[in-house]
């Protein structure tokens, strides 16, 4: 991973760079003032972060919540929700290891949660993310943030705060780095741009 | 991993995995709904020739936690006491479209020659046979130390609680008893090994198997010396196996007075124990025989823990061996 703060944002050799760290940033602040909006204040609401980075991402939007109005106590009010054994493409892989489920010290039951990713795309990750909150509780409301959406749903299902929307072809890689998971500066890169390239220039 | 046949086939990597695995399975057995529905669809059929209850219900809870169907198949009752042979009964497992078989089986070996004879494509799980493995139990065990252990091992490589993460190095393990009939032993002293706890047999010199020696553990005849001296961090305790002893080879002690008083731990030998050790038994317990009721009531006594674990364990192994397709590309989406 050569990318850092020092390089132009475009000369990263794994691929195009499509947001920068404060893009990041940014959008997280405008995400954690949409979900306030939204719910109309902190009281009920709940972060669930979907491993790996949604958990991170999880956490600085519930730290942005807290700055928004400091009623709202991160450390009780997010957790983190693995959905591999609920995914609907286990037979198709090798097998994966099982991740940590961990709810916050305030429940789920009654609440609104927003579950956080980093990346939607098929809408599987989700689908199996909803079975599984289904299995531990039943929240009030159930809320989608996502940092980008790069489309090529395969499930009905949507977003309710973007970061970012990402046109991208299926072949594409859409890969979100953050300094507390990757030990590089938070980005967002799209890899495998190469044939994609000729396609964009013909259009 | 294609089968779990013997624990001395599980590198170290691999046995940290599964039992990292059964501590997040041991996590959604806390919830109010404790089925997950990883294993919809597929078969799992318990395959016993041997009496068992403890390891049975395990595997059976362990399967249907995970959304499984379950067949049971014991020799009593069915085809086999009408002289079936192990092939014969596997051809008919693979044309019912079994996913997984757990086979117990008297034979040492038979597990293993259900695995590659190539009478089935399903996972094979090997839950004790004859006198040579019975890896799940070893697991749940080594599950069981780590839990309450790991912290004082040398080997600390988790963040979490439980220890996960964590190898068993730096730990001492003592396995009293009648190793010579047990293969919960011999499942024990290769998977402790890998995961770098020391091992110590303690047994009557009637109940040390032969070779002993080329076992990667030391052997001892006192059981007080050892629990003075060496000062272990676990005691398991075995069952003295009253139907392996019947056969001609006579008997292996001169009474069960006499063993209880050279191995059993009853409260005296209890009182000696570090703070922290726990006590383990495989079960099922012949109280008053290798461990008094003081000993197995204790709060040192771990062994209604050990098999709650063992669904966690069994779980884990049920899911690492058939959720994934191990012929299946790398896919990182």
């Amino acid at each position: 991973m050569s990318s850092g703060p020092a390089l132009p944002a475009d000369s990263d050799p794994d691929g195009t760079t499509v947001l920068g760290a404060s893009d990041v940033a940014r959008a997280l602040t405008r995400i954690a003032h949409e979900i306030v909006e939204r719910a109309r204040g902190v009281d009920d609401l709940v972060l669930l972060g979907i491993p790996t980075r949604g958990v991170t991402l999880a956490r600085r939007l519930a730290e942005r919540l807290a700055q928004i109005d400091p009623a709202f106590d991160v450390d009780a009010r997010v957790g983190e929700l693995d959905v591999t054994m609920y995914r609907d493409d286990l037979r198709r892989q090798p097998t994966r290891a099982v991740g940590v489920t961990r709810l916050p010290a305030a429940g789920i039951e009654n609440r609104t949660v927003v579950l956080v990713d980093d990346v939607l795309f098929s809408g599987r990750t989700i689908r199996a993310a909803l079975d599984a909150l289904g299995d531990l509780g039943r929240p009030r409301a159930v809320r989608l943030a996502c940092l980008v959406d790069r489309g090529h749903r395969e499930v009905p299902i949507r977003p309710d705060f973007v970061g970012k929307n990402l046109p991208t072809a299926q072949n594409e890689r859409v890969r979100v780095r953050l300094a507390e998971v990757d030990d590089v500066a938070d980005a967002v890169v799209i890899a495998g741009r190469d044939d994609a390239a000729g396609k964009e220039s013909a259009r | 991993m294609k089968h779990l046949l013997s624990t001395a086939d599980l590198s170290k990597e691999e046995a940290v995995g599964l039992l990292d695995t059964a501590a997040q399975m041991a996590a959604t057995q806390s919830r109010e709904i404790k089925k997950l529905p990883t294993l919809r669809g597929r078969t799992v059929v318990n395959l016993f020739f041997e009496d068992s209850t403890r390891t049975r219900i395990s595997f059976e809870t362990a399967a249907k936690r995970l959304s499984a169907d379950v067949i049971n198949f014991s020799a009593k009752g069915s085809s086999v006491s009408k002289g079936e042979s192990l092939k014969d009964t596997a051809l008919t497992l693979h044309a019912m479209g079994a996913d997984a078989v757990v086979v117990r089986h008297w034979a040492s070996g038979a597990p293993y020659q259900l695995a590659h004879a190539g009478w089935l494509d399903a996972a094979v799980l090997n839950a004790g046979d004859g006198m040579h493995m019975h890896p799940t139990q070893a697991l749940l065990d080594a599950y069981t130390i780590r839990r309450h252990l790991a912290a004082r091992g040398s080997g600390l490589a988790g963040d979490g609680g439980d220890g996960v993460g964590a190898d068993l190095s730096g730990l001492r393990v003592a396995i009293v008893g009648d190793v010579l009939h047990s293969r919960v032993a011999r499942a024990n002293v290769a998977l402790l090994r890998t995961l770098g706890a020391e091992v110590t047999l303690v047994a009557p010199p009637t109940l040390v198997p032969v070779g002993v020696g080329a076992w990667p553990c030391r052997t001892s005849y006192d059981l007080d010396a050892t629990l003075d001296e060496w000062r272990p961090d676990a005691v398991m305790m075995l069952r003295v196996q009253r139907e392996r002893m019947s056969g001609g080879s006579g008997s292996f002690f001169p009474s069960p007075l006499e063993y209880s008083r050279y191995y059993g731990l009853d409260a005296r030998r209890l009182a000696r124990l570090a703070d922290h050790a726990i006590v383990m038994h495989p079960g099922p317990m012949n109280r008053g025989l290798e461990i008094s009721a003081e000993a197995a009531d204790s709060d040192k006594a771990v062994i209604v823990e050990q098999v709650a674990n063992g669904i966690a364990v069994r779980m884990a192994a049920l899911y690492l061996l058939m959720a994934g397709d191990s012929s299946a590309e790398g896919n990182d989406l």
